[in-house]
């Protein structure tokens, strides 16, 4: 009987670990891949011209492949949708943790992750068709179609996330550092700002990075409502042109194996840094705050 | 070892199955750009209903894909936007193979403004003005003083390669425009914006925009015809020398005027006749 048990046992692990080790090695698969079509662009362009280039006009004869306009907009589409949800998506956490009354978060919750269910395909169209024309005659300016319309419609995106994990976070805070700080006599709103919160900042930084992952990742909606111009954004009202916009825009007509086609994939590997990155931060945050003792999350 | 290569030659041996079998009589494989997918799918449907026998694949891919295909033998018909460049003929010739040419539609490219706009006709040289970025505001060629918002395809598409060759004569369009990546979101996005300007293929005209006349010429299937119109082109079919069997009686059903050519006109493009 017992050996029947242990036996189970080292199947089930050896079976669990292959098929962990299977998802691993097909990621490291695709990484490869995408390093192997990405890397040949740099026999044609130096890798300084290629990221600092201010020109990306991979089918004129000659072609520039500078791709500086399109970093600058992916990173400032980011840094605005983070500023519009991530306030935002924080505070509704805090709301239907803390003060909320149960029917109430009952209600918003759900509704809320309802916003992470909307396919992008139709937030874009959304911005391109409602928000765009409004934010042209709201602010008179010759496009709704730009930097300020994709943010809008990532924030959209990235407050589900942002929402839904910190209310985790906030919620698995231990009732009894919640009631210890209402016991030496502090408020409710002292309790959530100076123990709450502190307490569960480390799931909430992870919230926030992987909504501006998701921010910096998308692709269809800064393909519908960023406008697409490949410059250097003068306003938050210009036109702008993310890097998944350009692969998703350009990928279907690039000739296989072209200096085109090895640019585009450079641009996923660049991409793929940020996101890298991101979440590099992540979890270096999740690790630095953790709480210790009963507060560990 | 020996295992090992045992295995290879079986895969191997299964791929070459599998790329003769699409080469092989009752079955054709057409490739490439996406502009004329609309017409080789129209066109191949009506073809296997009257031909039950031949199996017709089709994909998209771009027309560099389409001519690559026909070098390499991967496919029978290679759709093309563009006429092939002396660099792939060198290729091909290096290799053996002649792609034979059949213009099979055209297609024309008709610059559309918002409906409000009292603009309805502008030149070759003021279209090039402003998409090279020289003329920013719609005074400037008697319109109302608003800023043009200038709207194109992305670069890599085939629409953008026919307008930078004949409007922008290799220019390059300045980098304010926005890029759009297909002819719907063209018309959609001209539709919502008062001072936009855009360019579309015929088939994607309706009455959500105002198209304009160029040099006093409307774009329609006459001016296409006779080359009065100034931005348009063919759409081209490649095939690996000159075509027999079952590709022939392909290709010459897609150039038949009642048959294939009526398909033409339905996918909205410019018949040859």
């Amino acid at each position: 009987m017992t050996k029947k048990r242990q036996s189970t046992e080292k199947i089930m692990k050896r079976f669990f670990f292959s098929v962990a080790g299977a998802s691993i090695a097909i990621l490291f698969l695709i990484m490869a891949f995408l390093f192997m079509e990405g890397l040949p662009i740099f026999k044609v362009v130096s890798v300084g011209d290629f990221l600092f280039g201010h020109y990306w006009y991979p089918t004129s004869d000659p072609a520039d492949f500078g791709i500086i306009p399109l970093i600058i907009a992916s990173l400032s589409v980011t840094a605005l949708s983070s500023m519009i949800a991530i306030p935002l998506g924080v505070m509704t956490a805090v709301y239907l943790a803390e003060l909320a009354s149960k029917r109430v978060a009952e209600i918003v919750k759900p509704m809320v992750e309802l916003l992470a269910a909307l396919p992008s395909v139709v937030i874009g169209f959304f911005g391109m068709v409602i928000i765009a024309p409004f934010l042209q005659n709201v602010f008179d300016i010759a496009t709704g179609l730009n930097l300020f319309n994709a943010a809008l419609m990532l924030a959209f995106m990235s407050i589900p996330t942002i929402c839904s994990l910190s209310e985790d976070a906030i919620y698995s805070v231990p009732t009894g550092l919640k009631e210890g700080s209402l016991a030496l006599g502090a408020t409710h709103w002292e309790t959530i700002v100076r123990i709450i919160l502190p307490a569960s900042v480390s799931g909430i930084s992870t919230a926030v990075i992987l909504g501006m992952s998701r921010a910096v990742g998308e692709t269809m909606v800064v393909l519908m409502v960023a406008g697409g111009a490949g410059m250097i954004p003068e306003s938050i009202f210009s036109p702008v042109r993310p890097l998944p916009a350009s692969i998703a825009a350009e990928m279907a007509e690039a000739p296989f194996r072209s200096d085109h086609y090895h640019a585009l994939f450079a641009i996923g590997i660049v991409l793929f840094a940020f996101t890298f990155f991101f979440n590099l931060i992540a979890d270096h945050i999740a690790h630095k705050y953790r709480q210790v003792g009963e507060a560990s999350l | 070892m020996k295992k090992q290569n045992g295995l290879l030659t079986t895969v191997l041996g299964l791929a070459m199955v599998f790329t003769v079998s699409a080469a092989t009589a009752g079955d054709i494989v057409v490739k490439g750009s996406t502009t004329v997918l609309p017409i080789a799918q129209e066109v191949a449907e009506a073809y296997m209903k009257e031909n039950p026998e031949t199996k017709i694949t089709i994909s998209g891919g771009g027309s560099g894909n389409g001519i690559k295909a026909i070098i390499d033998g991967t496919t029978d018909v290679g759709n093309a936007s563009r006429f092939i460049k002396d660099k792939e003929v060198k290729l091909a010739v290096e290799k053996g193979v002649y792609p034979v040419p059949f213009g099979v539609a055209y297609d024309c490219i008709i610059p559309v403004v918002h409906m409000s706009n009292p603009i309805a006709d502008v030149t070759l040289a003021q279209l090039k003005g402003i998409y090279q970025g020289r003329i920013r505001n719609w005074k400037d060629i008697g319109g109302p003083d608003k800023e043009i918002t200038v709207i194109s395809r992305d670069t890599s598409s085939g629409t953008y390669e026919v307008w930078e060759e004949k409007v922008l004569e290799k220019e390059r369009v300045y980098p304010g425009a926005l890029l759009q990546a297909s002819n719907g979101a063209v018309v959609t996005s001209v539709a919502k914006n008062p001072n936009a300007v855009g360019y579309i293929g015929i088939g994607y005209l309706n009455d959500q925009v105002k198209p304009l006349t160029v040099g006093g010429i409307e774009g329609s299937k006459e001016t296409t015809l006779n080359g009065k119109f100034p931005v348009s082109r063919a759409l081209y079919m490649f095939t690996r020398g000159w075509p027999t069997g079952d590709v022939a009686k392909f290709i010459n059903y897609v150039m038949h005027p009642e048959k294939g050519q009526k398909f033409v006109e339905k996918s909205g493009y410019v018949p040859l006749y």
